[in-house]
């Protein structure tokens, strides 16, 4: 690596992203609020062992909101060069014009920004301590464990070992100016297992975390890959039937996906959610309460302020069952006369939209073993596949696999079978929440067992 | 064919200061540590959004995005840097952080490079022009209108116009050298139709590598709206969808879908080179009816899914998958094709310059056969009707895969009765298509809204079918 000394590259901070939003309202913005983003990344995949694929590359990028009374456009551009800055404004403001006043458009009142204070740990520069030698072995490490593990494991699809760091400066002319700075790694082992029949079966497993030191080790990343695989080996259909279905918490967190999508602010005030006019309802029971908390010490959706510069919150979205909070940006909280609840989301493109911050269900008292142990026939559910939830209606129908369970014991795993039903009644039919409440993503939910949803099959 | 666009390159060399020169030290750097190949991916995307909204221009954005892959392969080993930052010093630091892949004595300079001449898929235009943009935003509005007239019960319409004009420059170190400017734009119309708490959705849209005027002659912003309109209104009746084993009859178009995700992404070179794909070794063998013949085609004047060259800069065309049921070949890349002794069917396909290239599907699609749509449903006595679909996904290890219908319709005694609510359908993608009775002489292709992801990248793709019968599927409905 010594030949690849950096180029020096101009230093981009808050004082030069400040300066794009005063040449924004000297070029006739009435408002205006720009955000930079930049990242490195770094991806190594081994697989059979050999290096198969080595990334490594950084990328910068400009986007600026203009405002001209309650019109609005955006722009975005890859060129910090003067030229292209002075492109980012004159086109922003050629777009303005043919925009629509809209009543609720506009940055936030200034008395509402914010940031959270203390170090939420978002940042450890020890992502990239790894010499490139160590971060093949973390990869080919994982790989080994897995393949180590099961005599029917003799094919993989790879190791990985992938690190990442970004920064985002955003400034508006409301006179909020943040900064911040985040750090990624994972390590992940992706095994085939073969029947002697010669069907296959891969699956998957990771451990991700903001800090090097936090991982697990390549060792259990790939031993735990490896006895999802093979548990999926012989899988057979089963026939059409109503039984309990035990969401593991990989795929439980699609439910609370929907719940999420369905509490977006912009579904809401459109009436184009099943939770729309909702609030203060029971909309399931009273055994959920469901958390949205962006100020988490080191979670994968924390961040200090939000992407219009509001500081992030906790909040109780439902509360044993009653709905009590959506998730708002500024416009969405304007449409339904409300306040946002510091849930803005920015890319570089557009308006700002609306995402989570760490968003889970409270975890209940029995462990994952316990809950399959209670049940007599029914599947759990470790795989689901497709799109198929519709927030509109509740819809609920996705392709699904896992392990059939006969009289609290797994029997021998499932495939080609669908799971469906409506979140409307889903939310109140879930009859047992695990104890085994872990943050993978910045979406997190326990084992569930629900009732009364279709199996369809053979 | 045409002689290879001057333009192109000449767009490169001026407006990012580029020269042969700077492209051949470039690849001779990232050879440095001893690669089999290298390559140089340049990129210029501009692309703009406009959005109609509850009968406001809500949006209006515009971006611009450059950049330059570099990437070098060593035996089945790839190395990869990306740069935003196009001068000289930035791309030959790129190239020698892809160069760490391989480690062996430097190999030879690289010395000019042979453009060959390319396809002329579709029309090159300069996009973004003011007076284009007040010409895409009353396609938009004209949409909003058409939605909101169809029926009292509509009660949001979004309408949205998004386009973007794609320039790419492709030099390998084998001296090939390409450049191919790619226009791709798409309307959209999405609504809800409320009547008293019941509520539903519809969605339709399209486009292609087109320009402006196929929106004003081909497809009108009306019949994309009138489509979004009568899909709502629609599924204000739909009734559950039934669950379990029965005979589906998929619709033209769209639900081609299936094929995409039942056999396209399982004939991926790369899968079958790596032994991951329950395709793999199939080849010479039944693994669809004999009424099924199947191929991806990507020169196909003005599809989405259509390249001039792909994003190796290899030319695109036309390859026949599976023909009477027997799987014939894989989709391939120059990696996976010099690695498995296959042609280069021109399939390598990246999202950006930020992503390695690997083999992706253009258009794909079933050809048509002898039946009668109406007898196709006329021979169904209890069975499922689908004619539009959300997306779909595919585990190709084992080969288990789904489609969500968006638009179906129970088949009771032959007749198309009762429409039903959205359901997954699930199958095996070595297995399902042998349940295929009757192929429709009725062959179509999507409008142009399909997009693919595949290893976190996404490409625009194009899928199409004509109407088909298979003998069972599973439904995933809640109803009997």
């Amino acid at each position: 690596m010594n030949n690849t000394a950096p180029v020096a590259a101009q230093a981009i901070d808050i004082e030069f992203v400040s300066d794009i939003v005063a040449q924004a309202l000297r070029a006739g913005a009435t408002d205006a609020e720009a955000v930079f983003a930049e990242g490195d990344e770094f991806e190594t995949l081994v697989r059979l062992g050999q290096v198969e694929q080595l990334k490594e590359a950084g990328s910068r990028a400009l986007g600026l909101r203009v405002f001209q009374g309650q019109r609005t456009a955006s722009t975005t551009t890859s060129d910090v060069s003067p030229e292209g800055i002075s492109q980012l404004i004159s086109g922003a403001m050629a777009l303005v014009g043919i925009t629509s006043e809209d009543p609720c458009a506009g940055l936030p009142e200034a008395e509402d920004f914010g940031s959270i204070s203390g170090d939420l740990d978002l940042y450890y520069d020890d992502v990239y301590s790894l010499p490139p030698a160590e971060r093949i072995e973390y990869a080919r490490r994982a790989e080994a464990a897995a393949m180590a593990a099961d005599v029917r494991i003799q094919n993989s699809g790879g190791g990985s070992f992938d690190a990442a760091t970004g920064r985002k400066i955003l400034v508006n002319s409301r006179g909020f100016a943040g900064e911040s700075r985040r750090s990624s790694c994972s390590i992940s082992a992706q095994p085939i297992a073969m029947s002697p029949d010669g069907s296959m079966q891969r699956d998957y497993w990771f451990s991700s975390q903001r800090s090097l030191g936090l991982l697990d080790s390549p060792e259990s990343v790939g031993v735990e890959a490896a006895r999802r695989t093979v548990r999926k080996l012989g899988a057979r259909k089963v026939p059409t039937q109503k039984v309990p279905l035990v969401f593991a918490p990989e795929v439980a967190s699609s439910i609370l996906g929907a719940i999420l999508g369905a509490i977006n602010g912009n579904a809401v005030y459109r009436s184009s959610s099943f939770l729309a006019g909702k609030l203060g309802e029971m909309v399931g029971g009273t055994n959920l309460t469901v958390i949205d908390d962006g100020t988490m010490v080191g979670g994968f959706g924390s961040s200090y302020f939000d992407g219009e510069g509001l500081p992030t919150r906790r909040k109780v979205v439902l509360d044993r069952g009653r709905l009590t909070s959506y998730l708002l940006n500024t416009y969405t909280a304007r449409k339904l006369n409300m306040k946002s609840t510091g849930n803005a989301s920015r890319g570089l493109a557009g308006a700002p939209g609306i995402g989570p911050g760490n968003f889970y269900l409270e975890p209940g008292l029995k462990t994952p073993e316990q809950i399959v142990a209670e049940v007599p026939k029914g599947l759990y559910v470790t795989d689901l596949i497709g799109h198929g939830v519709n927030i509109v209606t509740g819809d609920y129908s996705h392709g699904a696999s896992g392990l059939w369970i006969e009289n609290g014991e797994f029997a021998y795993p499932v495939e080609e079978v669908t799971v469906a039903g409506n979140l409307n009644d889903m939310l109140h039919n879930i009859s047992e929440i695990g104890s085994d409440l872990i943050f993978r993503s910045s979406v997190a939910c326990p084992t569930l067992r629900v009732e009364g949803m279709t199996l369809a099959g053979e | 064919m045409q002689p290879a666009s001057p333009d192109t390159r000449k767009f490169f060399y001026e407006h990012l200061g580029l020269n042969d020169q700077i492209l051949e030290r470039c690849l001779s750097e990232a050879l440095s540590a001893g690669g089999d190949y290298a390559d140089l991916y340049f990129e210029y995307v501009t692309a703009s959004s406009l959005v109609v909204d509850e009968s406001l221009v809500k949006s209006a954005s515009h971006g611009v995005s450059a950049g330059c892959g570099l990437r070098v392969v060593s035996g089945d080993r790839t190395g990869y840097a990306y740069t935003d930052d196009l001068s000289p010093e930035r791309l030959m630091r790129a190239a020698r952080t892809a160069a760490l892949i391989a480690s062996g004595p430097s190999k030879q300079q690289v010395q000019g490079f042979r453009e060959a001449p390319t396809a002329d898929l579709y029309p090159v235009a300069g996009a973004g022009s003011d007076g284009e943009t007040a010409a895409k935003l009353e396609l938009i509005q004209r949409a909003n209108h058409a939605a909101r007239a169809y029926d009292a019960r509509i009660a949001q319409v979004q309408a949205s116009f998004a386009d973007e004009l794609r320039r790419i420059l492709v030099a390998a170190s084998d001296g090939s050298f390409a450049t191919d400017t790619q226009p791709l734009a798409r309307l959209n119309v999405s609504v809800i139709a409320k009547e008293g708490t019941n509520i539903a959705r519809g969605s339709s849209g399209g486009g292609g590598r087109v320009l402006l005027d196929f929106f004003l002659t081909d497809k009108t912003p009306e019949y994309f709206a009138v489509e979004a309109a009568r899909q709502a209104v629609l599924q204000l009746g739909a009734v559950p969808a039934p669950a379990g084993e029965m005979p589906v009859v998929l619709g033209p178009g769209w639900p081609g879908v299936l094929l995409h995700e039942a056999v396209g992404h399982g004939l991926e070179a790369d899968f079958n080179r790596k032994k991951t794909s329950a395709f793999a070794g199939l080849v010479g063998q039944m693994v669809a009816s004999a009424k099924v013949t199947v191929v991806d085609n990507g020169t196909m004047p003005n599809r989405r899914g259509s390249l001039n060259v792909d994003d190796e800069g290899s030319p695109t065309q036309e390859t026949v998958l599976i023909e009477n049921g027997v799987l014939k070949g894989y989709l391939s890349d120059k990696l996976s094709a010099r690695l498995m002794g296959i042609a280069d069917t021109g399939n390598g396909r990246r999202e950006s310059y930020q992503h390695i290239p690997m083999p992706r599907m253009t258009n794909t699609y079933m050809l048509p056969g002898n039946d009668d749509p109406e007898d196709i449903i006329r021979s169904v006595r209890r069975g499922l009707y689908a004619v539009n679909f959300g997306g779909g996904q595919v585990d190709i290890t084992n080969g288990k895969f789904v489609f969500s219908a968006s638009e179906a319709y129970l088949i009771e005694d032959g007749k198309i009765t009762a429409p039903v609510k959205n359901a997954t359908l699930i199958g095996n993608g070595p297995e399902s298509l042998k349940y295929v009775s009757m192929v429709g002489n009725d062959l179509q292709l999507d409008e142009g809204v399909g997009t693919c992801g595949k290893a976190g990248q996404s490409v625009p793709v194009g899928v199409g079918m004509p109407t088909v019968k298979l003998d069972k599927m599973t439904v995933g409905g809640t109803g009997n």
